[in-house]
């Protein structure tokens, strides 16, 4: 309920109907040389200081890549990108571990708090020494890692996280730390030729989220990550990894922005998921790159690879994401049911207004006995934006007793938009049972003047509509995120009626 | 004697065809009158056109609402100047609580007014203080706006929605129709619960039974776009006996 209230409080106060994340920050920035090569990624593992291992790891997903072709199969277009012309490492330079807020750059200090992140946790953010350990008061703890272009600024509550044995700190961190375990999990979900922009960041990543919890641990707080792109033409690729030990729980949560250019920027993000026996991962995003501007210039190609390994007996993995921004979305965070009963779940609202595309969805393949898959997708598409369900369902011979439900619903707003489903089922299990829904509907002129007759405005009317019709999705975030997403679809659609 | 609603020539079409023919009807304050046509007669057109519904396009004539120019008004500005419209088929809002929906209407029309928003516990108590007199099962609130509902249930879905938005002119289209005796009753008590110096009603209805609950100051009957004729609440029985036919003739 209050959400909703907050939803259309929102909604007024951002008048010009812009994105509201879309400033930049002057920040000294550090960059590698445009242009992409052996030498590039020889730079930035010299940078990190990075294992030999690790560097042999680049070069063998870069030779990889060259040899691939860049995926047209998606209901997306776009021009050719060009992968020489973009920086592959930039950061923002540092000097020494600041002592007090005072010393840090007080730009990044008033980024964080455009984005919304509590002064508190600024302070952990900008790399304060020993600020916050303890939670701010009537909110639940939440540890926050944020990556700022291209590396991971800091990590809050370590110390607290650290008594539970927990491990949540940034890639690069994780590689010096804790490299058996990196290298143990480090494309075991997602190899580094698993496709073109999976092995491009398997090369060049930079940084991202490293999480590991261990065996019967129930993670005490949301973990999460703000991932921010700000120099100009650079790439983010970060590359996330999180393991759940046997019997643990996690949940994690993504959230993404940008500054509005009038160019393209590529985001071609890893996440490896790893859940062993009756450990569960629950993942959620809420992704807000720049979308570009009406007419479709600049904004974020979003090209993003998820996957989750249930690895053990009853193991679940969750997807949840609310994908309002970007230029171009394709994303397909996809479960491999390999333990027996583990259970896969993939919940998804896509909103693509103006000249937004998006092409997302999931994959499911049921390899144990007993493995349960849910997708739950709500695609919503406005102005002359094109949403695309592409979905594939996989039961192999011995996915005994396997069940899937799938529900695709497309909400249309106005008359150039459009909205596609392209669901794909391969069983070859006669045990098996898969079950499919799909519904399109379109906001009803009825439905708005009902609305509007008790007194909402038309836009109003439609977050309402557009929430109702998302609930099943919202409802799986966690409470923080819900109201934030519900926000976000509001201001998403800002002048699509009307 | 203040006026509340006045309509003048009134001429309204709808796909071009015109379905509204010249309509004068005042409605002075405090006061409740009856509408009562035979089917296609134009009453939901009158209804639409007063709450500015899209596609209802008027050619011709004048409505004011306590002195302002009701037809220059978006259809939520009349809402918030106190317009409330009892919808003949109310309209499912899948996923949206009917809670969620009130408080969001009474929220936005009080905005509108400059008063002060309720927070969530404070239009609870409101809202279960109007169920109660109103004999509704609190469950009603946490259902999905008329997701569900059955006929009845949607009638009296709107009679909630109007006593918890107490709106100044209150036009309810067919909201008896279908209803058993008991159903019939919540709506009159909604109605009557109303009633004073500030509030007027327009009731369109077929059936003479509602009047029964809802003594009309002023009957209206309305053939073919236009009234035909006006009494006191004699007319209603008079029409229930002898049949628009005879009435019009
Ligand atoms: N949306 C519409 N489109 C086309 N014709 C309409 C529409 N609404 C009403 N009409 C026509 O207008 C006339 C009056 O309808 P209505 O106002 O619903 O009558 P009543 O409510 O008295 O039964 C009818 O002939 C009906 O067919
Ligand atoms: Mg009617």
């Amino acid at each position: 309920m209050p959400a909703v209230t907050e939803t259309i409080e929102t909604v007024q106060s951002v008048t010009e109907g812009g994105y509201k994340w879309g400033f930049t920050t002057d920040i000294e920035t550090e960059f590698a040389p445009k242009g992409l090569n052996e030498d590039i990624i020889r730079f930035i593992s010299r940078k990190k200081e990075e294992p030999e291992w690790l560097l042999e790891w680049r070069l063998k997903a870069f030779a990889i890549w060259q040899k691939m072709e860049e995926p047209r199969w998606a209901a997306v277009r776009y021009p050719p990108i060009n992968y020489q012309d973009a920086y592959y490492y930039a950061a923002p330079k540092t000097k020494a571990k600041p002592k007090s807020l005072d010393e840090v750059d007080p730009e990044l200090l008033r980024t964080y708090e455009k984005l919304g992140i509590p002064l508190r946790e600024q302070a952990i953010l900008a790399g304060v020494e020993g600020a916050g350990e303890v939670p701010a008061e009537g909110r639940a703890p939440v540890a926050v890692d944020a990556v700022f272009d291209s590396v991971s600024v800091a990590t809050t509550f370590k110390e607290r996280l650290e008594k539970e044995g927990i491990i949540f700190c940034s890639i690069s961190e994780a590689v010096q730390k804790h490299p058996e375990l990196v290298r143990q999990y480090l494309g075991s979900v997602v190899p580094q030729g698993d496709n073109f922009f999976a092995a491009l960041n398997s090369a060049v990543f930079t940084d991202g989220s490293f999480v590991y919890i261990p065996k019967g641990v129930r993670c005490p707080m949301e973990l999460s990550t703000y991932f921010r792109i700000n120099a100009k033409s650079t790439g983010q690729f970060e590359r996330t990894l999180i393991i759940a030990d046997a019997g643990s729980y996690v949940s994690y949560l993504e959230g993404c922005t940008a500054p509005m250019r009038d160019e393209h920027q590529l985001h071609a993000a890893v996440v490896e998921l790893i859940a062993l026996e009756d450990a569960t991962i629950k993942y959620s995003t809420v992704q807000n790159w720049y979308p570009g501007d009406a007419e479709g210039r600049g904004g974020i190609y979003n090209f993003v690879t998820k996957r989750g390994l249930c690895r053990g007996a009853r193991s679940k993995i969750s997807w949840t994401q609310v994908e309002t921004g970007s230029a171009i979305t394709w994303k397909y965070p996809s479960c491999i049911l390999q333990g027996d009963e583990s259970v896969g779940e993939f919940y998804s609202v896509a909103i693509t207004n103006n000249r937004q595309q998006a092409d997302t969805g999931t994959k499911m393949f049921h390899i144990g006995r007993n493995t349960r898959s849910t997708i739950v997708s709500k695609g919503i598409s406005a102005g002359r934006g094109q949403n695309t369900y592409r979905g594939l369902v996989r039961i192999s011979p011995k996915a005994h007793g396997a069940r899937n439900f799938t529900q695709c619903d497309s909400l249309l707003i106005g008359n150039e938009c459009g909205a596609h489903t392209v669901p794909y089922i391969e069983n070859r299990c006669l045990t098996a049972k898969v079950e499919h829904e799909a519904t399109t509907s379109r906001i009803a002129e009825d439905q708005l003047f009902y609305c509007r007759q008790r007194g909402l405005s038309e836009e109003e009317a439609v977050g309402l509509i557009v929430n109702g019709f998302c609930r099943e999705v919202l409802k799986e975030l966690p409470m923080e995120f819900a109201v934030e997403a519900q926000k976000l679809l509001a201001i998403s659609l800002e002048g699509s009626v009307g | 004697m203040s006026i509340m609603l006045q309509i003048e020539g009134l001429r309204a079409a709808v796909e071009g065809r015109e379905i509204l023919r010249g309509i004068d009807l005042t409605v002075p304050k405090g006061e409740v009158h009856a509408i009562m046509g035979p089917n296609g007669s134009g009453k939901s057109t009158l209804a639409y056109v007063l709450a500015g519904r899209e596609g209802y396009e008027v050619t011709a004539g004048r409505v004011t609402f306590e002195g302002q120019d009701l037809l220059a008004m978006e259809p939520e500005q009349r809402a918030a100047a106190g317009v409330f419209l009892a919808f003949q088929y109310p309209v499912e809002l899948p996923g949206v609580g009917n809670a969620n929906f009130l408080r969001t209407a009474l929220n936005a029309q009080r905005r509108a007014r400059g008063e002060p928003e309720l927070d969530a516990m404070q239009f609870l108590k409101e809202a279960r203080a109007r169920m109660k007199l109103l004999g509704m099962p609190e469950e009603m609130l946490k259902r999905g706006v008329n997701v569900g509902f059955s006929g009845g249930e949607k009638k009296r879905n709107e009679v909630l929605q109007m006593a918890l938005l107490s709106p100044r002119l209150a036009i309810l289209d067919e909201t008896d129709s279908g209803l058993d005796i008991d159903a019939l009753k919540i709506v009159a008590d909604g109605v009557n619960a109303l009633r004073g110096p500030e509030f007027s009603a327009l009731v369109i209805t077929h059936y003479q039974r509602l009047l029964n609950h809802i003594v009309p100051d002023r009957v209206h009957v309305l053939v073919g776009g236009r009234i035909i004729r006006s009494g006191g609440p004699e007319l209603a029985l008079e029409l229930e006996q002898r049949g628009y036919g005879q009435v019009a003739a």
